[in-house]
């Protein structure tokens, strides 16, 4: 096997060199055309199994990565937490011994506590891929966001982008806030000081407390989905207030000194932390966010799996080549 | 029994100020000599302590048992030959046992365990409330007779300052302490460990430190009202710190421990998600860590205890958020804390004082002292020996601790109660 450019899984983008992260998003690049094609498959991954563990709901994500090992030719088994051995008590360690025992080649997990992902990597040898531990990493999201800005701007360095919302439980944030940096974005966030968590600017980043202040500052707003229960929780007084603070509108967009470009990780709140107006108007690259995701997913599977990023393309054509 | 003479240790007796080589004479399980060329009486054994420290029994205010209710974890019998491996000859048990020891049946049983284990002494602390639910008051008049030494709802904070302030005025016709966990439970929520850029990084909920000192400075006004004794159980900030340092300046009557991981360690241990470094209250700041250690050195902080928690393997080997809190502790403890002796923190001394004549005062134990007619209670440690711990080798059933693999000194060479011999 050659070289691994990214090690045996992925687990955040923390960990990741700049230069590791540019190789995915390069990566990325050739695997977007397959998506293109009439017949949408590629030989890349054929014989390898590829279990997808989702112990937290997932609609988008799922799919996302269950296209993209589809494309890649892989075999893929999907397991769900409700109606598993989990509901019937089996812990992660045991899943994981079981899943070792069925000989699979990667998983790719979503699970709802921090630190999961890196807990089944460090006992199996199977590659894991994290698709969102508790409010950890969501580092195949972050990518896709850097994928979708550096295919609008041309470049992540120097851009100034804003991640709007509950920073405190977002794993998409922290994605977003180590990437952004690692490539020389200028980072700030914006929320309420009740969804930031504390010492969040040790990590480099600005924050706004106000909406207005972060449109005039940005080239870019990364809007997180605001989830309800956070208003039960104490942490908001109501999401309709929230929409009238924090929203981001037109009307606020309008004063913006620049083109601004918004992202949404989704599933949106419409009305709440976006209007309809701006999800669905020109400055919306929400849908690119959903297309690039299957190809930074096809690249990051390819590249645990052995690839190498510069045979990425002639990779397309044939099977086996990711294993030599 | 033959009388046993340990001859030529350095003997470290905070409790008379006493430092200085010399032989210490046992004789029907009471200490009946200390002194430098003391005669032996005839047919004496002599144990030979040259080049070693010779200390009152180590006390420990603050340990888990776990019996009854999870015998698999750790029983009352290897809690105490745990306690003793740890040079510990006398340890007080938390009662959140399941059932919970909050009658004196359930105090009864504990302290028959203790006596049929032969080890270390076991001395239970009884609940404040029944079932601790804090809504009633346990009867502490027939817990105390039956042996518990102090109450607390240890696990479960007392969230109802009415309760509290009910349970530190009732203590006071027994003359025990009421100790608390200091937890405001609506900040700490479900949060796992401090709540700081370490958390933040990990995505892991914090436990804010606020959390700890809204309860401290509560129960330090509630001591005041009611002149009731309040021991406060693991303190871990430096906000807490501070709290104490001005009440005990007011002459509030207040004791209060730390322990060693509290003084070692920093929340960046949690890095990887290490379930052994979590615990409640949570390892918090380089900060506060030197708060703790200069409050051990000026007395605002009294004890050192351990508030060893074993947890089985299968529940530890967790994700973090479903991870049990706590670690064992009775047999790191003495090395642990000699690391702050070794550091220039605390002189071994002090080390000595925070671990038998202090937790005594606080808990009114007639211990700690190698004063004669005492109980001999003795350690014997060799204070340069260096160790490396190993959790596969410890007397505890838990091997729950983020200590393992790190370079120690200070071996536990010999424990005795009653001058008897119970480790090793």
């Amino acid at each position: 096997m050659t070289e691994r450019f990214l090690g045996k899984d992925l687990l955040g983008l923390e960990p990741l060199t700049a230069d590791q992260i540019r190789f995915i998003l390069d990566t990325a690049e050739p695997f977007k055309e397959v998506s293109e094609r009439t017949i949408k498959k590629v030989p890349t991954l054929r014989g390898k199994t590829i279990v997808n563990l989702f112990f937290e709901a997932s609609t988008r994500t799922r799919i996302s990565f269950e296209f993209a090992e589809k494309r890649l030719s892989a075999d893929t088994v999907n397991v769900a937490a409700a109606g598993s051995s989990v509901e019937k008590g089996e812990t992660l360690v045991d899943t994981a011994r079981n899943l070792e025992a069925m000989r699979i080649d990667m998983v790719v997990m979503r699970h709802p506590s921090s630190g999961a992902a890196q807990f089944l990597a460090d006992r199996i040898r199977s590659n894991v891929v994290n698709a969102g531990d508790g409010t950890h990493e969501h580092p195949t999201q972050g990518l896709l966001d850097l994928l979708t800005l550096r295919d609008k701007f041309g470049r992540i360095e120097g851009l100034k982008v804003c991640i709007c919302g509950d920073i405190l439980h977002s794993r998409v944030a922290r994605s977003n806030i180590w990437g952004l940096l690692k490539l020389g974005a200028e980072v700030a966030v914006c929320g309420p000081a009740s969804l930031l968590p504390l010492g969040i600017e040790a990590l480099g980043v600005t924050v706004f407390r106000r909406i207005e202040d972060a449109v005039q500052w940005a080239d870019a707003l990364n809007v997180l989905r605001l989830q309800l229960e956070r208003m039960h929780a104490g942490f908001l007084p109501s999401l309709r207030e929230y929409n009238r603070v924090f929203g981001v509108t037109v009307e606020r967009l309008e004063k913006a000194p620049r083109d601004l470009v918004v992202l949404h990780p989704g599933p949106m709140n419409r009305g709440v932390e976006i209007d309809s107006r701006v999800a669905d108007g020109p400055h919306s690259v929400i849908l690119d966010q959903v297309t690039n995701g299957v190809a930074v997913r096809m690249a990051v599977l390819y590249l645990l799996a052995g690839g190498r990023p510069e045979m990425a393309e002639a990779a397309k054509g044939r099977a086996g080549e990711a294993s030599e | 029994m033959k009388p046993v003479v340990i001859r030529g240790g350095r003997v470290i007796d905070p409790s008379q100020g006493h430092d200085a080589v010399a032989d210490l004479l046992m004789a029907d399980g009471r200490i009946a000599g200390l002194g430098q060329g003391l005669g032996v009486p005839d047919g004496a054994e002599i144990v030979d302590a040259r080049g070693k420290v010779v200390a009152p029994g180590l006390i420990d205010l603050h340990v888990h048992l776990r019996e009854p209710g999870r015998e698999d974890v750790e029983t009352v019998a290897t809690g105490a030959r745990a306690a003793a491996a740890g040079g510990f000859t006398a340890v007080c048990p938390m009662p959140n046992t399941d059932p919970v020891t909050d009658n004196q049946a359930a105090v009864g049983f504990i302290v028959k365990q203790a006596q049929a284990a032969g080890a270390a002494r076991v001395y239970p602390i009884a609940a404040i409330s029944l079932g601790q639910k804090g809504q009633q008051l346990a009867e502490f008049g027939e817990l105390v007779g039956a042996g518990a030494v102090a109450v607390s709802d240890d696990g479960h904070p007392v969230v109802s300052s009415h309760l509290m302030r009910m349970a530190l005025a009732y203590a006071r016709t027994f003359d025990i302490p009421v100790a608390d966990h200091c937890e405001d439970p609506t900040l700490k929520a479900n949060g796992v460990m401090h709540e700081g850029l370490v958390s933040t990084r990990l995505g892991l909920r914090g436990i804010p430190a606020a959390a700890e000192e809204i309860m401290v400075a509560r129960n330090l006004l509630l001591a005041e009202l009611t002149g009731g004794h309040i021991h406060l159980c693991h303190m871990s900030t430096r906000g807490s710190v501070e709290l104490i340092r001005r009440a005990k300046e007011k002459g509030v009557r207040v004791t209060a421990e730390v322990t060693p991981h509290h003084l070692t360690l920093t929340d960046e241990a949690c890095e990887g998600y290490n379930t052994n470094a979590k615990m409640n209250p949570p390892l918090r700041e380089a900060a506060d860590v030197a708060a703790l250690r200069a409050g051990v050195k000026d007395g605002t902080i009294d004890v050192i205890a351990t508030d060893h928690a074993p947890h089985a393997a299968f529940e530890k080997e967790r994700e973090f958020d479903y991870a049990p809190f706590g670690i064992v502790g009775l047999e790191t403890a003495w090395g642990l804390a000699l690391v702050l002796a070794e550091e220039g923190v605390l002189t071994v001394e002090q080390v000595v004082s925070a671990l038998t004549i202090q937790p005594a005062r606080a808990f009114g134990l007639a211990k700690g002292t190698l004063a004669v007619g005492a109980d001999a209670d003795v350690t014997i440690v060799d204070p340069e020996a260096p160790w490396v711990v190993d959790p596969g080798q410890f007397k505890s059933k838990g091997r729950n601790t983020p200590f393992a693999g790190w370079k120690l000194k200070g071996r536990v060479v010999s424990t005795l109660v009653g001058g008897r011999v119970v480790h090793p």
